[in-house]
């Protein structure tokens, strides 16, 4: 059993859009071209990169929800897609778009998911209105649907459902994006208190360099599918002759981290 | 085992919740299908014919609960689709024997109860009288035709899964092919000869079958009384249900699983609109 939390080989994705009379052609996007990296158990590791740069195909792939086409995956000691099944049961993902029965509420929203889990009722609402508590969710819209709710306390219910069965690795795809400045707050102090409480492992995928720098130990810049570079944030900014991160990133990828669209459309 | 039962529970307990949260929408079909119903009925009433009303009335019944068994199961992927969640279901360490066993028993407890709901409003518009029918035999005719609906709504229910643009209208046209096939208002033998033998393949035709002679339509005294057949004169349609069932929903799941692991391949599980 390896002691990396996970560890990620020449992995390669292609996407392929079928077009023309009978969609007869089709176009190839390739969303990794072979990336290499590893995290250590009780690590913090962020990828940062533009929209389309393969930071989410990463992240389908490693929860189990996309077939690698090229290299090996392994997610705390375990080969996927071999043993998804091993894998399901430890890990946790928050993505950027909250994807929740929007009529239902936190609560119908948390229990559905603790159940999947095999949580019994009374453990698992005790457990989501402690996290809740801990995010800054207001408990007293438990019960409310969560269409009423703002992004952020819907972002907020999403980590919870990440963390409910206490998973060794957390896979936080974005998980901050769109949030006003005290939920983003929120978010990243909680993240830190759940590393130093819990040690949990941490891969997240991020556009903003100072959530990078706050809260990774190294971080990894992909563009256009690759790894460009990899370091702390001071080996990085070292790397590029100085400046900030985002100048480092600018100087090693050759690209702005915002305002693309995205490159690659997955299943498209 | 506790486990797998909270597992089971979890779609269980997530589609009773969304119907309670969509109930209004509930209402308004449920409406529509009485209505509809009582209107395709009536067509028997007005023609001064009870066995044409029984059958149709029979047709009406069966295809409610049916047609909503299948839909929900068909459709549960669609759903996940629009709401979202397709991915963070799929991603949960839970088997799709499980998944699809949980939504499959939500459905046929949800079009059960539809069902008797249509058949409530059914008397308001007509004058029913089930007296001599063999309702128990009915209600065996009506479990085992499930499992073979299940299997078909688990067949129809990849088609989300491959097209997530198209998936859901290809599962309404699949539906509405039962429909016509079945002789769920009429005799198979009315349908042109080269459609007839397509309607040896839905499990709806032998259920059908097997409810109206349970019902006693076909052997009806000339005052109108029924006289329902026992079980064993439907011994037939009883055994090719249970078949289609034994086979429809191990291929279902066969199929489904495959198509699973297609859409991983090439990204379809990606939450799309």
């Amino acid at each position: 059993m390896s002691c990396l939390a996970i560890r990620v080989s020449q992995v390669k994705k292609v996407f392929r859009k079928r077009t023309g009379w009978w969609r007869g052609q089709s176009t190839e996007e390739w969303a990794l071209k072979g990336v290499s990296f590893h995290l250590k158990q009780g690590e913090a590791y962020g990828l940062l990169g533009p929209n389309g740069s393969g930071k989410s195909t990463l992240i389908r792939i490693l929860s189990t929800l996309l077939v690698p086409d090229g290299g090996e995956v392994e997610v705390l000691g375990y080969k996927l897609p071999e043993h998804e099944a091993q894998v399901r049961e430890r890990i946790g993902r928050v993505s950027v778009d909250a994807a929740f029965y929007k009529k239902l509420s936190a609560r119908e929203n948390l229990l559905y998911s603790a159940f999947l889990y095999g949580f019994d009722k009374a453990t698992a609402e005790k457990r989501a209105r402690e996290i809740l508590d801990r995010l800054g969710f207001p408990l007293r819209r438990f019960s409310d649907p969560l269409e009423e709710a703002s992004r952020g306390m819907q972002q907020k219910v999403a980590i919870a459902r990440a963390l409910l069965l206490q998973p060794p690795l957390l896979l936080l795809d974005e998980p901050t994006t769109g949030l006003d400045p005290k939920s983003k707050r929120d978010v990243q102090e909680f993240i830190e208190e759940l590393r130093r409480e819990s040690g949990t492992s941490i891969l997240l995928t991020t556009h903003d360099m100072f959530e990078a720098e706050r809260l990774c130990d190294r971080i990894g810049m992909l563009a256009h599918g690759s790894l460009v570079a990899e370091g702390s944030a001071e080996d990085l900014v070292r790397l590029a002759g100085g400046g900030t991160l985002e100048d480092a990133f600018i100087k090693l990828s050759g690209e702005r981290l915002t305002g693309e669209e995205d490159a690659v459309a997955e299943g498209a | 085992m506790i486990s797998r039962f909270r597992q089971t529970w979890a779609f269980v307990y997530r589609d009773y919740e969304l119907t309670k949260r969509y109930w209004s929408w509930v209402v308004v079909f449920t409406v529509y299908a009485v209505v509809s119903g009582a209107s395709v009925a009536l067509i028997g009433v007005a023609s001064n014919d009870r066995k044409l009303t029984l059958t149709l009335t029979i047709g009406v019944l069966f295809w409610s609960f049916l047609s909503v068994l299948f839909n929900e199961i068909a459709m549960s992927i669609a759903f996940e689709r629009w709401e979202g969640t397709l991915e963070y279901t799929f991603m949960a360490p839970v088997s799709r024997l499980i998944h699809l066993t949980g939504v499959s028993l939500y459905a046929a407890a949800y079009s059960t109860l539809r069902a008797i709901a249509v058949l409530g409003g059914l008397f308001l518009f007509l004058d029913l009288d089930f007296t001599g029918a063999n309702l128990f035999g009915l209600l065996i005719v009506l479990v085992v035709s499930s499992v073979a609906f299940v299997g078909l709504g688990l067949i129809a229910a990849i088609l989300p899964v491959m097209s997530p643009e198209r998936g859901a209208e290809a599962t309404n046209i699949f539906q509405s092919i039962l429909l016509l096939i079945s002789g769920v208002y009429y005799p198979v033998s009315v349908l042109p000869e080269w459609v007839q033998p397509f309607a040896a393949l839905s499990p709806a035709t032998y259920a059908l079958n097997a409810s109206r002679k349970l019902l006693g339509v076909e052997t009806m005294t000339p005052d109108g009384k029924l006289i329902g057949q026992s079980l064993a004169s439907v011994q037939s349609e009883l055994v090719t249900l249970a078949a289609l069932g034994l086979l429809l929903v191990p291929v279902g799941l066969g199929v489904f699983g495959l198509a699973e692991q297609w859409a991983k391949r090439t990204g379809k599980l990606k939450r799309t609109g």
